[in-house]
């Protein structure tokens, strides 16, 4: 059973346990698993574009570094923790002032060059179980529910960084729901922004970005959307009204396999 | 010794790491920006006002506190601008003295709730504050 070094991140330790215990039960059920880095720190939630900060991507760089200690890939479930890292990763691949620096301050006995390969979950459903393996393993097909897969931003931008899928036309969430026996429904406004960190500054004009893509996925026929971020997940839903039901991907993934009991999480 | 608005436009450009001078202001970043129509500078404007030495305009714009860095703006620009960095340059800019932080810890009692993630009030604290 492949073993990933598994970065959870603070939100999926508080307010988004499901999506942390559901990944890990589906894990085990697919076929890998997730060993949680000892002592991880928070990823900093937002990647520092600035070109001279490097105190905000040292935590990333400290878990990048373990993963390569421990010889594995390193995964990450939440979209944002995700795409820091990938970023951060980048960046010490690059080399440069950046690079050099944080090395110089960590100390590590060799250097950190971007070795470890970022992968997220879905990129390792896809990539490495395949949807073949995870249809086969279904044991309640989501036959008749019409699911659309909501990406945001994190996951898909900057493309050339992340290269996780098509920016304009991803398919992988379509995939898997397909392969879970659902009805994928493609809506125009999946890959557009929620309204993010916003809602925290302005809880209204965030909430007007969220309520674009809810209509548009409504007027679309979706009944249910997932998501990867629980950030997405938490601007939509505050504007979802009830009208859809907004999931983390790994909830449905856990229902189609079998392995939610009546009443929550099977833990 | 005060700092010329050049000068300003200078640094901010410096710390972006964004490439300005490719620019061609086609617009293409401001169509992909989903809340352009709010902002009083739009996307497209960041890259030819900082090269003209006008960095006031911007920092003192609604802009870079309406932007989400959803990086649709970055993704879309045909010149590899990243315009997102500009933004977030300017923003930075604006928030490094601590007398501009537009978002304060002792606000966050009043605005999260039992749901909201603490990716959102991270997000939010290196967003709008340093
Ligand atoms: S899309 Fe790029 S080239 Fe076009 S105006 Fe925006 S920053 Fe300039
Ligand atoms: S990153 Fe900011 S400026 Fe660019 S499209 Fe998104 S919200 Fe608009």
């Amino acid at each position: 059973m492949k073993q990933y070094s598994y970065f959870p991140g603070c939100t999926l330790k508080e307010k988004a346990r499901e999506l942390d215990l559901y990944a890990r039960q589906c894990a085990e059920k697919l076929g890998f698993s997730l060993q949680e880095l000892p002592q991880w720190q928070c990823c900093g939630a937002v990647y520092p574009m600035a070109s001279d900060e490097i105190a905000p991507k040292l935590s990333a760089v400290r878990a990048l570094e373990k993963a390569r200690q421990q010889g594995q890939d390193l995964i990450t479930v939440c979209a944002a923790c995700h795409h820091v890292i990938k970023r951060v990763n980048d960046d010490m691949k690059q080399g440069g002032d950046i690079a050099d620096r944080a090395n110089r301050y960590l100390g590590f006995d060799t250097p950190y060059e971007g070795q470890t390969k970022v992968v997220h979950y879905l990129e390792v459903l896809r990539d490495e179980i395949g949807f073949d393996a995870i249809r086969a393993r279904v044991e309640k097909p989501l036959t008749g529910e019409k699911i659309g897969a909501y990406y945001g931003c994190m996951l898909l931008r900057p493309s050339g960084v992340m290269q996780f899928d098509d920016p304009e036309s991803p398919s992988v969430l379509e995939n898997l729901l397909a392969a879970l026996g659902a009805d994928p429904v493609e809506f125009p406004m999946r890959n557009e922004c929620c309204g993010g960190y916003r809602v925290v500054d302005d809880a209204q004009a965030a909430g007007h970005t969220a309520r674009r893509v809810i209509e548009n996925a409504l007027k679309n026929g979706v009944e249910e959307l997932v998501t990867a971020c629980p950030l997405c997940r938490y601007n939509l839903k505050k504007v979802a009204g009830g009208q859809i039901r907004v999931s983390y991907f790994t909830e449905v993934l856990a229902r189609a396999l079998g392995l939610l009991k009546e009443g929550g999480i099977n833990a | 010794m005060t700092v010329t608005e050049k000068e300003v436009s200078r640094q901010i450009l410096q710390l972006s790491g964004a490439n300005a001078n490719l620019c061609i202001r086609c617009g293409r970043c401001t169509a992909a920006c989903p809340v352009a129509g709010q902002m009083d500078q739009k996307p497209h404007r960041f890259a030819s006002l900082l090269l003209h030495g006008q960095a006031d305009t911007l920092l003192r714009s609604n802009s870079i506190w309406l932007c989400l860095s959803c990086m649709a703006c970055s993704e879309r620009c045909p010149r590899g601008v990243d315009p997102a960095r500009l933004v977030e340059g300017v923003r930075q800019y604006a928030v490094r003295p601590r007398g501009m932080a537009h978002f304060s810890p002792d606000q966050v009692p009043d605005v999260v709730d039992d749901e909201m993630p603490q990716q959102a009030l991270m997000a939010a604290l290196r967003k709008y504050r340093k």
